[in-house]
């Protein structure tokens, strides 16, 4: 109570809390829940079902989930910064009707791919404008934004698909390295990467400070709006990137590609255990979380459950692993 | 003399009022035919089913929440009640009806519970509880249409006339709207939602319950989205489960920040939302009289909900006004 007139008096009351153990501080990480949840997943999955057992089958059948799975990833890196991008799924939509108008203007590949990666920086760049320098909700900004890119992609496209692709463009789930297909070989390089990069980094710390608080950082000397500004670039580029990811797999496009792509990004990341506010989260988590969704949307497919009716489960489970992510953070952040 | 001039370009509302007078003049002077009585009689049939849930959506917006399960909710709520309307053609109407919002409302009641309780950000329960809902009516209507035919007649000349000759619906969604601004200016309630957005913190030490308010508030959402679904099945004559209400959120969050209600909370109005909801039905019917192609709506929405946040940026404080009072200095 007296703690202003001596300086000396809180150091003396409060005592050292014993450390926590090891296997307890491990324990209550979110990614050992998804981790748990993961090996239960699967062990549940291949009792259904033998298809399960076999990894290659795991690995074909990701490939419909693994684009969404590498823009979580950046997204993950947003959300830690304690912010949010809706719009990559609007993003890879339109980058990749630019690809494919551009192809069909006679465009060469090369060049078109161009069109599409700097699209996704530009719509990245858009965004971050509107967070960092009008100092605008990320949330209200991207869904915004996820309208506007979503219906310039219907402008472009209408409602025909653009196709016709060349042959060595065409197929990227097809492409084996071994019994990896190309995208899912895509995801695990830029998993390590980005997980490097958030782990070791100063920037990546930097980013964990800005999510924690963003007044401590700023006061820190920590370039807040250029990191984040950054983040919603690389946000961009990532999309693209996927977009033509997906239009190599479809063999064309149409301006509903990836529809609905937010809440899978979203539940990836949440499941992952990446808090919701900011401060925490990693690229391990989302990661493991990536292979939970497969499993389970995989195991859903192959116990005849409707796509529609498997959106019940994706809700649920997108509402279950938030309370309970911010359970495990309440209780450890004490 | 000019007080009254001032006071009105001090109004949040000014900016949507004068973009709405420009943009009909200028369609307008392109096209004539734009500025006739039939086509304000077909913009005012176009809008009872955003202006219907962008009240309740509005309501959200002032609590600083969001909700984005709405055009689940409508999904869900039309194709129960034109379960009804089919199992049972002998039931009054308004059993369908009830049936509709008192479902909605169920629905954003669990939404209000979730986010309060739990203390989640709205934008990711909603996002899950879109899905969820989805899924769930899915399941419930077995996939299956409703037809026209088993939309009942009643229901679909509401959305053609009326003894006084306007539509039913469009008096409905009127009705809705003054009942809502009666709700928020006039009642505690109302102004209690008012104080949570504007100071979460300061809202409990004021001694309201926040609680109880915001879940209320998500409830009355739910329900106009659900009587959003009844007018859907009364315009449009089918409910199918896998295009009704889709992306439906979407454009009723484009009226409401175009109508002047800021996404920081504690500020918005009916009046406003009324003219950002008209404005969307404006361009809407201006499309295509001005032939432009309907692929243009979404990119001309999502245009707008930008340019609206950006006057909702610089002109925080003193409207109109304060924007030319700025510009001049």
């Amino acid at each position: 109570m007296s703690a202003i007139g001596s300086p000396v008096a809180p150091a003396v009351a409060r005592e050292a809390a014993t450390a926590r153990p090891r296997w307890q501080i491990i324990l209550i990480r979110p990614e050992t829940v998804t981790l748990l949840l993961l090996i239960v997943a699967t062990i549940v999955a291949s009792r259904l079902s033998p298809f399960f057992a076999d990894l290659g089958f795991i690995l074909e059948s990701s490939t419909y989930y693994i684009e969404l799975a590498i823009v979580a990833l950046m997204a993950t890196l947003v959300i830690i910064s304690g912010e949010i991008d809706l719009s990559p799924a609007a993003q890879m939509a339109l980058s990749a009707c630019l690809f494919g108008t551009a192809h069909r203007a006679g465009l060469p590949m090369w060049l078109a791919m161009g069109v599409s990666l700097l699209s996704g920086l530009a719509m990245g760049a858009l965004n971050g404008l509107f967070v960092t320098v009008l100092r605008l909700p990320s949330i209200i900004v991207t869904i915004g934004t996820l309208i506007f890119y979503r219906g310039l992609a219907q402008v472009l496209a209408g409602d025909k698909s653009i196709g016709s692709f060349p042959s060595w463009f065409v197929g990227i789930d097809y492409r084996m390295v071994g019994i990896v297909p190309v995208p899912v070989l895509i995801f695990v390089v830029a998993s390590v990467g980005l997980g490097l990069f958030l782990g070791v980094t100063v920037i990546g710390r930097q980013i964990y400070q800005i999510g924690t608080s963003e007044i401590a950082a700023v006061h820190a000397g920590i370039r807040v709006r250029r990191i984040k500004m950054g983040l919603f670039l690389a946000s961009g580029l990532v999309s693209s990137l996927a977009g033509l990811m997906a239009t190599s797999r479809l063999g064309s496009v149409r301006y509903d590609l990836a529809s609905g792509g937010e809440l899978t990004m979203v539940l990836i990341v949440m499941l992952g255990g990446t808090y919701i506010f900011g401060g925490r989260g990693s690229i391990l988590g989302t990661f493991l979380a990536a292979w939970l969704l497969v499993i389970i949307a995989t195991g859903m497919t192959v116990a005849n459950i409707a796509i529609n009716a498997q959106l019940t489960v994706m809700g649920l489970l997108l509402i279950a692993s938030i309370i309970a992510t911010n359970a495990i953070y309440a209780r450890s952040q004490r | 003399m000019m007080r009254p001039i001032r006071r009105i370009l001090q109004a949040r509302e000014a900016g949507i009022i004068v973009m709405l007078v420009i943009f009909s003049l200028a369609v307008g002077a392109i096209a004539p035919r734009f500025l006739t009585a039939e086509t304000l009689g077909i913009v005012l049939l176009a809008v009872p089913l955003i202006m219907v849930a962008a009240m309740g959506e509005m309501m959200v917006l002032v609590a600083r929440h969001v909700d984005l399960s709405i055009g689940s909710i409508l999904g869900f709520s039309a194709i129960a009640a034109g379960m009804i309307f089919r199992d049972h053609p002998e039931l009054p109407l308004v059993v369908g009806c009830g049936v509709a919002m008192l479902l909605g409302g169920a629905l954003g009641a669990f939404n209000g519970l979730i986010v309060t309780v739990f203390r989640l950000p709205s934008i990711i329960v909603t996002l899950g509880t879109l899905s969820l809902y989805r899924g769930l009516l899915f399941i419930l209507s077995g996939a299956r249409q409703i037809d026209p035919n088993d939309i009942p007649e009643p229901l679909i000349r509401m959305a053609q006339t009326s003894p006084i000759g306007i539509p039913w619906v469009v008096i409905i969604a009127f009705a809705v709207a003054l009942a809502t601004w009666l709700f928020l200016t006039h009642s505690q309630i109302g102004r209690q939602i008012y104080a949570i957005g504007s100071n979460p913190v300061a809202a409990p030490l004021r001694g309201i319950r926040v609680v109880p308010v915001t879940i209320l508030v998500f409830t009355l959402s739910g329900a106009l989205a659900g009587l959003a679904g009844i007018i859907y099945a009364a315009r449009f004559g089918y409910v199918n489960p896998g295009i009704t209400g889709v992306g439906f959120e979407f454009t009723v969050i484009a009226a409401v920040v175009i109508g002047g209600v800021s996404v920081n909370g504690g500020v918005g109005t009916v009046l406003g939302t009324v003219m950002g909801v008209l404005f969307l039905g404006a361009v809407q019917v201006a499309l295509p009289i001005l032939g432009v192609s309907g692929f243009w709506q979404n990119a001309i929405y999502g245009g707008i909900i930008l340019i609206a946040l950006i006057i909702d940026r610089t002109v925080r404080q003193g409207g109109l006004h304060g924007l030319l009072a700025r510009g001049g200095a």
